[in-house]
């Protein structure tokens, strides 16, 4: 049961994506183009999703714990750091020049393009090396200062 | 190419409604967070087995929604890349570094995140939409890509 309503909610997910626009690099480009052919579509991606979430997330957090788990697993880091708004403007840059982000690319794996895929690996690998690099560069000695 | 594209407000409003549907109905079912690049992730580098198979799950119901859209509607989902291909393997190593290095990406902070009002989150989504902008302008209009 837990799997089904998992799956199902991949797939709203994934539809979700697939007709805002999301999805679709033009579109993304276009909506951040404000100088250019402007297309602010987006917004109303972002709006609608607000729309539901905010208050969905105020009803579900009025119940103690959700359906299959013994509880939320909800960030409760509020530091605002250098990691934080670094990596964003990286990851901004990124979705500027591809037009594609995570959550529009993975949904989109499933049209089979190959453009999608190489989207997909290229980030899958930018985020083994977020993970991986500090590590790594430990080992070999390379870091001379540790991280707290 | 600098193509227009069509002005969508409405099935654009309506995609959004369902990605934050499925925003709460992930917190309401599993308590977590919806985040695409937490997904990739979880299962490039798996916390736990039980970690593993929900995302592996969530990714399945993903990849299924162009499919099933196909089916019903008759048409294919719309995917315009009109950017080369190394921007693409460039743009996408920034994003996956990025969004890993910043703890998230359009999913977590800018609907999950925002939702919750988390001050991290707002910052994040300000801080890329910000970079996201300027380097749209850069890329079409300094450097004429």
């Amino acid at each position: 049961m837990r799997l089904i309503v998992t799956y199902a909610i991949g797939l709203i997910f994934g539809i979700g994506i697939s007709i805002s626009g999301m999805a679709n690099p033009a579109k993304v480009i276009n909506f951040f183009d404000v100088a250019g052919t402007w297309d602010p579509s987006l917004a109303f991606v972002m709006g609608g999703a607000l729309l539901v979430a905010f208050p969905g997330f105020m009803l579900v957090f009025r119940r103690s714990k959700p359906t299959f788990e013994p509880g939320y697993q909800v960030p409760s880091n509020t530091k605002i750091d250098g990691r934080l708004i670094a990596g964003s403007a990286v990851f901004g840059i990124g979705w500027g020049i591809a037009g594609f982000c995570p959550g529009g690319a993975l949904p989109a794996l499933g049209t089979g393009r190959s453009e999608v895929f190489l989207f997909v690996i290229a980030s899958a690998v930018g985020v083994l090396i977020a993970r991986l690099g500090p590590q790594l560069l430990n080992r070999a000695g390379l870091t001379r200062t540790q991280t707290s | 190419m600098n193509t227009a594209t069509e002005f969508t407000p409405f099935v654009s409003l309506g995609g959004g409604l369902l990605i934050g549907l499925s925003a709460v109905l992930l917190m309401a079912a599993l308590g977590r967070i919806f985040g695409a690049t937490g997904v990739m992730a979880g299962l490039m580098l798996p916390e736990s087995r039980d970690g593993f198979t929900w995302r592996l799950v969530l990714l399945a119901g993903m990849v299924t929604a162009p499919t099933l859209i196909f089916l019903t509607t008759g048409s294919p989902v719309d995917i315009d890349v009109p950017v080369s291909t190394g921007m693409l393997v460039g743009g996408g190593l920034l994003v996956g570094f990025g969004a890993a290095m910043g703890s998230g990406c359009t999913s977590g902070h800018g609907v999950c995140g925002m939702a919750r009002l988390s001050k991290r989150s707002i910052v994040a989504t300000i801080t890329f939409m910000v970079a996201t902008a300027v380097t749209v302008f850069v890329v079409r209009h300094v450097l004429g890509a």
